[in-house]
């Protein structure tokens, strides 16, 4: 895996003055989800997991992120985006109907179940569905893409990016209030904002993320 | 530090005394008025349309109740920096969207919280053209307004008195305006970019006008800029309408219902609206008034004039016209991204601080209407949805553009669509939970919203090259504000309310929100919102001291 911001930890804030306390209760709960499922059956879970695992694939070096909890959190708490799109069902059934069409995909074109297959069958199904050539009695006339763009994607890879994790793989700044930021210009970094490892300076870099506060 | 009660558990603003916003645990006193106490008016939303009404109504001497069917929030207590979290000042309920281009509702326009829609707005705070209030006559499309720009120009100085709004000495635009009451903010590097862009194409750019204090204001502190302004503003420097109309509001004499959601106007047998039913702390309860302000913006609102519907109203209130919930407008929203090698850090500072109106200026081109372009902030969730809603990414090549992050820029337009009545707001037969009918929202883009967006998308893309961005991608499917839907006019046959907003049908059934718009205009509206809802206040005054009401 690539290591752009080496050493930094957004987590190390949470004592500072970047980080407010309902910020903290809110991290909190984010990070101590339970890992099992509220609202999918163990054969949709199994799924839901292959596919997490292809749209949003995570290093082997660290616990995963984990986004089957996050979507199956949504749809149990029934967090709704504000919207529905006309041709989906609401969004906990369009989830079963979706990944039940998955599956039976997966048996059409490779004799198994969607999680047993390789990453590439995988992702070779995942780019049908996302160019809208699934289509079966088992979607009951759900647009495959639609499901793609509008629920897969989404519920996927915003849990992804709503976690500490993400935002240290990419060098976002995290909660920042009351502190906010005083080096606004191009090329300006605050104290407590992440060093980016240029190439062969990954060990200036880890140090200085280190006291990154 | 303790965290206050959970927001939606139950009411706040109860028992005489509703939240002080600006102090930890504190409250402020609040008259309140008996369910059969017939209040001189209910406004029903208190958004950039409703917040200065109730204000300005309390203070001249009416007794009004504002409802809104979101909680009572504390910024410095209930915000945390976090976009997921916040998604709780959105309206989440369900809607239903179809059309050739549905709308992505929630957080891109639709607020449920005292002070609606501008806890989460980005702050921009622009002046319509004045051409636009009679782009019709003056420009050739969409509709006249009723109202004379001059007059505008009056109150568009008044509420940026009232909200403070921090903006440049001299803006490059349109007739003269008075210095902003406050200093611009900083341009962070996103700004800087766009500025370089327009300057290397020639055209003018300013640093943008933002309802954010730039110095201490009040009980508000300058702006930090800790750059999560579209998920609440955690210090109270953004001058939102819940720590600004709000409190005048009831310091004069207004109550303010939290989590109280209106879902009929009553009628009666005079033709004359007799108050409102609403939902609060478990059950169906009525107000009475001689008066009511519906100011729930372009969705809520004719959603509940259809929803009042009665035997002797069959197509919902103030609809004679058969325009109520017709000529919805959103505002073209699209973006052109790139990649700098130097680090930008979008992520520091409100997202918008530079602008350029040049476009809505312009009017060598060959489409009608104009639009403005801003530089571009988005935090993690929202720029992982752009990357994959604009380049269908995902897996390993999703994680490596995300890794780019603090090297990218951007530049967004807010541009004008035509109104058209087939893009409209009705009665789905889904349910939300207060039992009430959902509404559908139906949008389609024109042929000339599509060439006005080209337009856009090809001046950005030159701007950004023109600053060394690399790996330049367009994000071609985004939409934003919201208007129409009881648009005003000189004559009942074509319009909802006339320029009081004040229906033509209902005697004492008022409209003020971005409903009213006949057309949208190429920038962001709640200024002009606010500054009719100021102006309607005035107005009512005026009419009441007539005995015209």
């Amino acid at each position: 895996m690539t290591d752009r911001y080496p050493g930094y930890d957004v987590l190390a804030k949470r004592q500072t003055q970047s980080w407010n306390e309902p910020t903290r209760q809110v991290i909190d709960r984010r990070l101590a989800i339970p890992h099992g499922p509220r609202f999918f059956s163990p054969a949709e879970w199994q799924t839901l997991n292959a596919a997490c695992d292809r749209i949003m694939p995570q290093p082997k070096d660290r616990p995963p992120v984990p986004l089957p909890a996050y979507v199956d959190q949504k749809l149990a708490d029934r967090l709704l985006d504000g919207y529905r799109y006309a041709q989906l069902p609401p969004q906990g059934e369009a989830w079963r109907r979706g990944l039940g069409a998955l599956d039976q995909a997966a048996e059409k074109a490779h004799g198994g179940p969607f999680h047993g297959l390789p990453p590439d069958q995988q992702d070779g199904l995942l780019r049908r569905m996302q160019e809208g050539e699934l289509a079966d009695a088992a979607w009951a006339g759900m647009p495959c893409k639609v499901f793609f763009e509008h629920r897969v994607i989404p519920d996927i890879t915003h849990a992804y990016y709503a976690h500490p994790i993400a935002w240290n793989e990419i060098g976002f700044g995290g909660p920042a209030s009351p502190r906010g930021y005083v080096r606004m210009a191009l090329d300006r970094r605050d104290p407590w904002e992440a060093v980016e490892a240029a190439p062969g300076e990954e060990a200036a870099a880890r140090r200085k993320n280190d006291r990154v506060r | 530090m303790t965290v206050s009660a959970d927001p939606f558990a139950a009411p706040r603003a109860t028992g005489g005394r509703a939240p002080d916003v600006f102090k930890r645990g504190a409250w402020v006193p609040m008259r309140q008025f008996d369910e059969n106490e017939i209040v001189d008016f209910v406004v029903v939303g208190t958004g950039a349309g409703g917040g200065p009404l109730i204000a300005g109504l309390a203070e001249g001497g009416f007794s009004v109740v504002g409802f809104d069917a979101g909680p009572y929030f504390r910024p410095l207590e209930d915000f945390a920096s976090d976009e997921r979290e916040q998604e709780k000042l959105y309206w989440t309920d369900e809607r239903v969207v179809d059309g050739a281009n549905p709308l992505t509702m929630g957080g891109k326009n639709s607020g449920k919280a005292v002070g609606g829609s501008t806890v989460h707005f980005a702050m921009v705070s622009l002046r319509f053209r004045p051409e636009w209030f009679k782009s019709r006559s003056a420009l050739g499309y969409g509709a006249d307004w009723p109202l004379d720009w001059r007059e505008m120009w009056g109150y568009y100085t008044k509420a940026e008195k009232a909200l403070s709004i921090s903006g440049p000495v001299n803006y490059p635009w349109g007739p003269k305006r008075p210095r902003y009451p406050y200093r611009a903010h900083e341009l962070n590097g996103a700004a800087v970019l766009l500025a370089r862009g327009a300057e290397a194409m020639g055209i003018k750019w300013t640093p943008t006008p933002l309802a954010t204090v730039s110095a201490p204001h009040g009980q508000s502190p300058p702006c930090v800029y800790r750059g999560f302004c579209r998920f609440g503003c955690s210090t109270n420097a953004k001058q939102s309408q819940l720590v600004t109309f709000i409190p005048r509001a009831l310091r004069a004499g207004a109550e303010i219902r939290d989590l109280a959601m209106v879902g009929r106007i009553e009628m009666g047998s005079d033709g004359r609206a007799t108050g409102v039913h609403y939902h609060r702390e478990g059950r169906w309860r009525f107000q009475k008034a001689r008066n009511v302000v519906v100011a729930g913006y372009a969705i809520e609102t004719p959603r509940l004039l259809l929803a009042s519907a009665t035997n002797k109203y069959p197509d919902g209130l103030a609809n004679s016209s058969g325009l109520v919930g017709k000529n919805l407008m959103t505002q073209s929203n699209q973006a052109v991204f790139g990649t700098m090698a130097q680090e930008v850090r979008w992520y520091k500072g409100p997202p918008s601080l530079a602008i350029t109106e040049h476009w809505n200026y312009d009017d060598r081109k060959d489409f009608a209407g104009g639009y403005c372009w801003m530089a571009q902030g988005p935090l993690p969730v929202e720029w992982v949805s752009i990357q994959t809603s604009s380049r269908g990414l995902w897996g390993q090549a999703l994680r490596d553009e995300m890794e780019k992050y603090n090297h990218q820029v951007g530049l967004k337009m807010v541009g004008e669509m035509l109104p058209d009545e087939r893009n409209r707001v009705t009665l789905a037969d889904d349910k939300d939970q207060y039992g009430l009918r959902v509404a559908r929202v139906t949008y389609s883009w024109g042929d000339n919203d599509k060439a006005l967006i080209q337009h856009a998308l090809g001046q950005m893309q030159t701007s950004l090259e023109m600053v060394g961005a690399t790996d330049i991608f367009r994000q071609e499917d985004d939409t934003n504000h919201l208007a129409g839907t009881a648009r005003m006019g000189d004559d009942p046959a074509s319009s909802v309310v006339n320029s009081d907003c004040r229906s033509w049908d209902v005697p004492n059934l008022w409209v003020c929100d971005g409903s009213i718009f006949p057309t949208t205009g190429g920038v962001n509206p709640s200024l002009t919102i606010t500054s009719i809802a100021m102006r309607t206040a005035d107005r009512i005054r005026a009419l009441a001291a007539r005995g015209e009401l």
